[in-house]
């Protein structure tokens, strides 16, 4: 395996897992911080377990979200030298906010967690407040590092080397507002209905007690809002998309020649040889309109690019038709469960519980897709325009060896995790869910 | 003072920062991997409720020393992470795997009917311990690394020489003299959030860590000498002298303070000793940031970058330091004398 391959598929293991772990640390607070609100208003013990037990899940998430953070941080220059050290100065500004907002993260999950009995309820809700505030904050910030490497912005290369560098450049990146607005929201909904599913599944099993009942609404309630609003960030990010980066657009859709009137292609496998794209459901003229809101709008296709600038398209298009997918069932699947709810709460079957477990690991899905879609659609490119990938590489070849150890590290903890996690969601505390829980329902 | 020093000040200070407050942490998990005698489950069972709440917020000043050396000092980052790519891939295996035992330990489901006895518990438990031990001695090698002179970066090209830097003799006493230093103050710090026979078994412990420290600075004091007589020149320099003077007599007081069981004051002269020692190294080390070739003026960035980050610095801690407060102040309050228990 040569180095570049090794460095991207490291990059690519480490983000995949870390990604997981980023996203439960700015969902699970707020999951946490809405149940204990609710505590705080109602007195209803219930809520009060359901946020010490979100709180644990979060402490162990959030642990190894820290960790494999910190080795993200290294492995940019240890992956990636040429590429920080010309980058490094110029969208550092971002990541040097960062710092600050996850430090206050760390800092008020510790009086969370650990705080229960020092602090007074309304100062212990405040605190996790602060951490699901600036977990979104430093989401949001670190999103602009990455927005400025897709739109890079706030200097001007002169001979090679970046000069009149901003000091607010990766905030000037055109695609940061889009970019983090949809990753942002993508997070809550992967978190929201992958706890949902935890509570369904107790749920089918008989527990259809308050706690699992309150669980449930409060974990559906954030995914179907968040989920509902994805589509209308999705769009402003397409739009940005084909205003910045029109060769992913071109690969994301597998539009390979140029053309005015272009139809949305749904599914269907792009074959980059012959520009050909079988079993695709076609909609006319949509492309052109999601893109420039005009059904007669030129797209730019792949064949506007020289051969060596075109991204991956087969990776590109099925990751973003699964995203996608994804995307548009979870909607589904929301719509379906509060129409369920009209009735009141305890009326979801037998059936929907099922479909709430099935997709429950569909957020974490498209969250995944998603990802890919930006990054291997902006391929051949570190920072759009400006660094290839394949300029910004270490020069050191032992990378195999690292990429096969961290491998096999992360896969040994992820699985240790699951199992933790899995013991954690076993059923509600003794005495609130048959118990003083039940009153509540009669 | 120019800002690419300002900032290169700034980064030595969340080193030291580092030191102080997660080279406990490491040197909690050191004790942990060497619990011994009739107390040792509570002796582990301190340690953990010590760090608990503190320990992720600890390290990120890790992260924050990486961040301000990519963003203010990029050269010097890409020449670290090519020639370090070995010993910094071992510390983020450590810092990886001590962080997840740590609360996969917390949360083992054994751990909850019988602290610390059960299977997967123990297991996480020695990965905590071991972890503990190898991260400090690789981070102390690397830092060694960049003083050792074997680090070259010729034309942007980085070049080593046959022996790796982080395996200098320089770098290799720098790295027990971290781990060294992690046990000493974890041992002091813990002997003050704990009395009676406990306190005395980390007061023992204090004080083997203690000659071990003093013992590795008579080794290291002739090997610097003609190791790296750049290192050794600075320290004596107008300079460095009165900071590494400071720490040396903190250090003398914090071994008597132990003896004499004045624990908050061993506990202050630990800390003085430490953040002296380290920031005069960094003293004697300026302008150089891998000697010799990298220096903070050759490798500094865009300045408008570095304002940046010296413009953020006064509203960021303005959040960070009182936040810290709080965490220190609800959790170490009574062991911190502002607080009565």
């Amino acid at each position: 395996m040569d180095t570049l391959t090794a460095a991207r598929a490291q990059m690519e293991v480490s983000l995949a897992f870390h990604m997981v772990f980023a996203a439960l640390g700015i969902g699970m607070p707020l999951l946490m911080v809405m149940a204990e609100g609710l505590w705080l208003r109602t007195g209803r013990e219930h809520y009060r377990q359901l946020a010490k037990k979100w709180a644990k899940a979060t402490a162990l998430t959030f642990a190894v979200g820290a960790v494999s953070g910190t080795a993200l941080s290294f492995e940019l220059g240890l992956l990636w030298p040429r590429f920080m050290e010309f980058a490094g100065g110029i969208f550092g500004s971002a990541f040097a906010l960062e710092g600050y907002a996850f430090f206050v993260e760390a800092i008020f999950l510790g009086l969370y967690l650990y705080g229960w009995e020092r602090l007074s309820p309304r100062a212990h809700w405040l605190a996790g407040v602060a951490v699901a505030t600036s977990g979104m904050l430093s989401g949001v910030l670190v999103v602009a590092a990455n927005a400025w490497m897709q739109t890079p912005a706030g200097f001007r290369m002169v001979d090679g080397a970046a000069v009149d560098v901003s000091p607010f450049a990766p905030f000037l990146a055109p695609s940061w507002f889009q970019m983090s607005l949809h990753s942002t929201l993508s997070c809550y909904v992967a978190t929201g209905f992958a706890v949902a599913g935890v509570y369904a599944v107790g749920m089918l099993r008989g527990r259809r007690d308050v706690y699992h009942r309150s669980a449930l609404t409060l974990a559906m309630s954030l995914a179907t809002v968040t989920a509902l609003l994805q589509p209308l960030s999705g769009d402003l990010s397409a739009k940005n998309v084909a205003e910045h980066q029109p060769a992913k657009l071109a690969a994301m859709e597998a539009h390979f020649e140029t053309a005015r009137g272009v139809p949305l292609l749904v599914g269907g496998i792009p074959d980059e040889a012959t520009g050909e794209v079988r079993w695709a459901l076609r909609i006319p003229r949509m492309l052109s309109v999601l893109a420039y809101g005009d059904p007669d709008a030129e797209v730019r296709g792949l064949n506007d690019f020289p051969v060596d600038e075109r991204p991956n398209v087969l990776i590109t298009h099925l990751a973003f038709q699964v995203m996608v997918g994804c995307g548009f069932a979870l909607i589904g699947l929301g719509l379906w469960y509060w129409w369920a709810r009209r009735r009141g709460p305890g009326a979801e079957g037998r059936l929907l519980l099922a479909a709430v477990v099935a997709g429950s690991p569909l957020g974490f899905l498209a969250l995944q897709a998603g990802w890919i879609v930006t990054e291997v659609g902006r391929q051949p490119w570190v920072v759009y325009g400006v660094m290839r990938t394949a300029d910004g590489v270490t020069p050191v070849g032992e990378v195999p060896a690292t990429l096969f150890g961290f491998s096999v590290l992360y896969l040994g903890l992820g699985v240790a995790l699951a199992y933790l996690l899995r013991r954690l969601a076993t059923g509600a505390p003794p005495g609130t869910a048959a118990g003083r829980g039940g009153l509540h329902v009669s | 003072m120019s800002p690419e020093t300002l900032v290169a000040a700034v980064t030595l200070a969340a080193v030291v920062a580092y030191a102080v407050f997660a080279g406990a942490d490491f040197g909690g998990g050191i004790w942990d991997a060497f619990a011994a005698g009739p107390r040792r489950e509570e002796q582990r069972s301190t340690i953990a409720h010590a760090m608990g709440p503190v320990w992720e917020a600890n390290h990120v000043w890790l992260i924050f020393v990486i961040v301000l050396l990519f963003t203010a000092f990029p050269p010097a980052f890409a020449a670290l992470s090519v020639a370090l790519f070995l010993p910094f891939h071992l510390v983020l295996l450590g810092i990886i795997l001590r962080g997840a035992a740590f609360v996969f330990r917390a949360y083992s489901p054994e751990s909850a009917r019988s602290p610390g006895a059960g299977r997967g518990a123990l297991r996480w438990g020695a990965v905590f311990g071991a972890a503990s031990v190898i991260t400090p001695v690789l981070l102390g090698m690397c830092l060694g690394a960049v003083s050792a002179g074997s680090l070259r970066v010729v034309d942007g090209v980085v070049r080593v020489g046959d022996t790796p830097p982080w395996l200098a003799p320089l770098s290799l006493a720098t790295g027990a003299f971290a781990l060294a230093t992690c046990a000493y103050l974890a041992a002091v710090y813990l002997a003050n959030e704990t009395e009676g026979p406990l306190r005395e078994d980390f007061r023992a412990r204090a004080l083997w860590a203690g000659t071990a420290t003093v013992a590795l600075s008579v080794l290291v004091l002739p090997l610097l000498r003609a190791q790296a007589p750049h290192l050794w020149s600075g320290l004596l320099s107008a300079r460095a002298a009165p900071v590494v003077a400071v720490g040396v007599g903190a250090a003398l007081l914090s071994g008597w303070a132990l003896l004499r069981r004045r624990f908050r004051l061993a506990r202050a002269a630990t800390v003085a000793q430490v953040a002296c020692l380290l920031a005069g190294w960094g003293i004697a080390q300026y302008p150089y940031i891998i000697y010799p070739d990298v220096t903070v003026q050759g490798a500094a960035g865009h300045p408008g970058t570095l304002r940046f980050v010296l413009w953020t610095l006064p509203p960021g801690m303005g959040v960070l330091l009182p936040s810290l407060y709080y965490l220190f102040r609800v959790f170490k309050g009574e062991h911190l004398g502002v607080r009565e228990p």
